[in-house]
């Protein structure tokens, strides 16, 4: 994973709450085995459909910090939905409140969400539809969010911070307690289920 | 100190805890499909890992799989391809897979249950949201991406925060016409679509302890609909006359060892909810979905809203943007609005029961001529017991189409999609926008709702029917 520190950026206003994860990428861009090249299915039933949509409008081209309506990344738990932000050119989603999945998978892939209230979240819309090229900076170290002369913090639980900003894989990091896990795995109870073998019919 | 159903599983799987790191969790099975593996798998082989656990890891070929000519090879070389990777890997490693044309194969969350691996007490995890199902059973099972797969597979361990609980209780009886699906959709509506986030949802009451196993199913599955991180329901004697001679259900003393344990596994009196939400089931009635998320619902006898009505700026544009694009008019009643297309399957509603309560509304009847209706049994089993019921042949003398099994319709991964435009009453789980095919409109109904509305062509309340064969009669 790529690890994140501080980055700094355009924004796209995206006035919309509750966006799902098929809309994010629908279900017929999931077919791909690969990890990356997913950006063809960012959005792309409104970037092709809504001439209108903030990812159309060339002012907002480039942006890699979006700023989301509530309830950002709702439905599936397909990762491809960050995986697809992160190869679309987004490092930052900013929003008043995530998902659980879409959050827990964006930390394993190295994108950052950032949750701010939403009077804070309104207040970057009208900032970036007054000034689409207002830079904006998400500093990971500090925990703020900062545009023009406008600094606010935001909250990140500590080892979930450190994890980002070392770019830290979460396998390897539990292989340092297998011993836990073996110790666990002698109490287990001899009846709990396996697949295998397969009982006979 | 008093526990929740969803606190004693939990502390039961803590194999380490440290101040200011997640928990690690041991996970009993992993569910494990085509779509979100081939890339966590790539990363074991990069890694030079193996699976810790396969046989705590059962694989199986659902969301691509075409229902029909399901004998042969995929006709989609991307779908095909994906679902040849699944079989290299679960050979590579040793994995158990139930692939098309398997007597064991269909959607994950119906087989699980099917088998019998699906048990109380456990940790169950898959790459997919609907894992919540399994929680029926008093499971704490959620849905992981695609980076916590490749965890589990390494590891048969998740790193985990503590969920804050939510008792959702449903007291009283269900009305006649009133179904396990109705009641979360009315949840759902109650909460909204994140709702419960952060939260895993326990359902309890007298009208959740009288539904089957399939019942329970539906309504936790949709658990994550409301935003849950895992819906439960303490196990009871249900669960266990459902779980009972199962293939991998406990055998002989080890299933009164497990039944010994199980019964441990309730709410403990005195236990503290961080939220609760009451619902009066005398109150409930037969929902309907008008919008693009599933919180979007009301009682099938209401009318599409107008945003006006709605106070918050974001929920106002919300509803705005979803009546454009599902073509509907505020003021409309929702028993006008006509569908082209009814879909009986998925994860939800995919199981035998909901295969019996809509073939009974149909038998001896015809679909209405100009609405396709496509039923999509959840699995291979659940297609052999309703042929062997017969119900089969009752779908097909009224006109729908009966096809193999699979995730189908409910998103569109297989050729089964609605057309730019096309309307559909589903009884899957989720009417985003271009869910069940671009430019798609979904309507999300229970399985009777779906019968009644192919009957008519329109979304239709079963008691709706009896009243118009009274009429047509006569009476």
């Amino acid at each position: 994973m790529q690890p994140f520190t501080t980055h700094t950026g355009t924004a796209a206003p995206l006035r919309r709450s509750a966006v799902d994860t098929d809309q994010i990428i629908p279900a017929e861009y999931l077919k791909r085995i690969t990890r990356t090249g997913f950006e063809d299915g960012l959005f792309v039933a409104w970037r092709t459909n809504e001439p209108d949509f903030v990812l159309n409008q060339p002012r907002y081209a480039d942006a890699s910090i979006l700023v989301a309506g509530p309830d950002f990344g709702t439905g599936s738990s397909r990762e491809h939905a960050c995986w697809a932000l992160l190869d679309g050119g987004f490092r930052v989603v900013i929003s008043s409140r995530f998902a659980d999945i879409f959050r827990n998978n964006s930390t394993k892939s190295g994108l950052l969400t950032v949750v701010l209230p939403q009077a804070d979240v309104e207040a970057l819309w009208q900032a970036l539809e007054a000034e689409p090229v207002t830079p904006v900076t998400v500093d990971l170290q500090a925990r703020t969010v900062s545009h023009g002369d406008t600094t606010v913090p935001f909250e990140v639980d500590e080892y979930t911070r450190w994890r980002l900003l070392e770019g830290l894989d979460d396998v390897g990091l539990t292989e340092r307690h297998l011993d836990d896990v073996e110790a666990y795995e002698s109490r287990r109870p001899a009846w709990l289920p396996r697949a295998l073998p397969v009982p006979s019919a | 100190m008093p526990k929740t159903l969803a606190e004693k599983v939990y502390d039961a799987h803590v194999v380490r805890s440290a101040d200011g790191e997640p928990d690690l969790l041991y996970i009993d099975l992993h569910l494990v499909h085509e779509v979100t593996s081939p890339q966590a798998f790539d990363g074991l082989r990069a890694a030079g890992r193996t699976v810790r656990r396969p046989e705590l890891t059962m694989a199986t070929e659902d969301h691509n799989v075409p229902t029909l000519d399901v004998l042969r090879p995929i006709a989609d070389p991307v779908s095909r391809a994906q679902v040849e990777a699944l079989r290299r890997n679960a050979a590579e490693f040793g994995i158990r897979l139930a692939p098309m044309g398997d007597r064991d194969q269909g959607i994950v969350h119906v087989i699980g249950p099917q088998l019998g691996l699906t048990q109380p007490g456990l940790t169950i995890v898959c790459g997919d949201s609907h894992t919540s199902t399994h929680g029926a059973f008093g499971a704490l099972a959620f849905g992981i991406g695609t980076s916590e797969v490749e965890h589990v597979l390494a590891t048969q361990t998740l790193p985990q925060s503590r969920p804050r609980h939510m008792a959702v209780t449903v007291e009283g009886e269900l009305p006649e016409g009133v179904s396990a699906k109705d009641v979360i959709l009315a949840v759902i509506a109650r909460i909204g679509t994140n709702g419960a986030a952060g939260h895993v949802i326990e359902y309890r009451g007298s009208a959740i302890r009288a539904l089957s196993m399939e019942a329970r199913m539906t309504i936790c599955n949709m658990s994550i609909e409301a935003g849950a991180r895992a819906g439960v329901i303490a196990p009871d004697e249900t669960t266990l006359a459902y779980l009972r001679g199962r293939p991998h259900a406990p055998q002989g003393a080890d299933w009164d060892a497990a039944v010994e344990y199980w019964a441990t596994l309730h709410t403990d009196e005195g236990a503290v909810f961080d939220t609760e939400v009451v619902i009066d089931a005398a109150e409930l009635a037969p929902f309907v979905t008008w919008g693009t998320n599933p919180g979007q619902g009301l009682p099938i006898t209401g009318r599409v809203p107008d945003p006006a009505d709605l106070a918050d700026d974001n929920e106002r544009r919300a509803a705005e943007q979803a009546l454009a694009y599902m073509g509907l008019t505020p003021g409309t009643p929702l028993r006008e609005i006509e569908v082209d297309t009814v879909f009986l399957g998925s994860c939800t509603n995919g199981r035998i029961e909901d295969l019996r309560v809509a073939a009974e509304l149909l038998r001896g009847k015809r679909i209405d001529p100009d609405t396709r209706m496509l039923v999509v049994p959840g699995s291979i089993g659940v297609k052999a017991q309703a042929e062997a019921e017969g119900l089969d042949r009752v779908f097909t003398e009224a006109g729908a189409e009966w096809r193999g099994a699979g995730c189908s319709m409910c998103l569109g991964m297989n050729p089964d999609q609605l057309q730019p435009g096309e309307r559909s009453a589903s009884t899957s789980n989720r009417n985003f926008q271009g869910r069940q095919g671009k430019g798609g409109r979904t309507h999300l109904v229970s399985p009777s709702v779906a019968a009644a509305t192919a009957l008519t062509g329109r979304l239709t309340a079963p008691a709706d029917l009896q009243s118009a064969d009274l009429t047509s009669a006569g009476v």
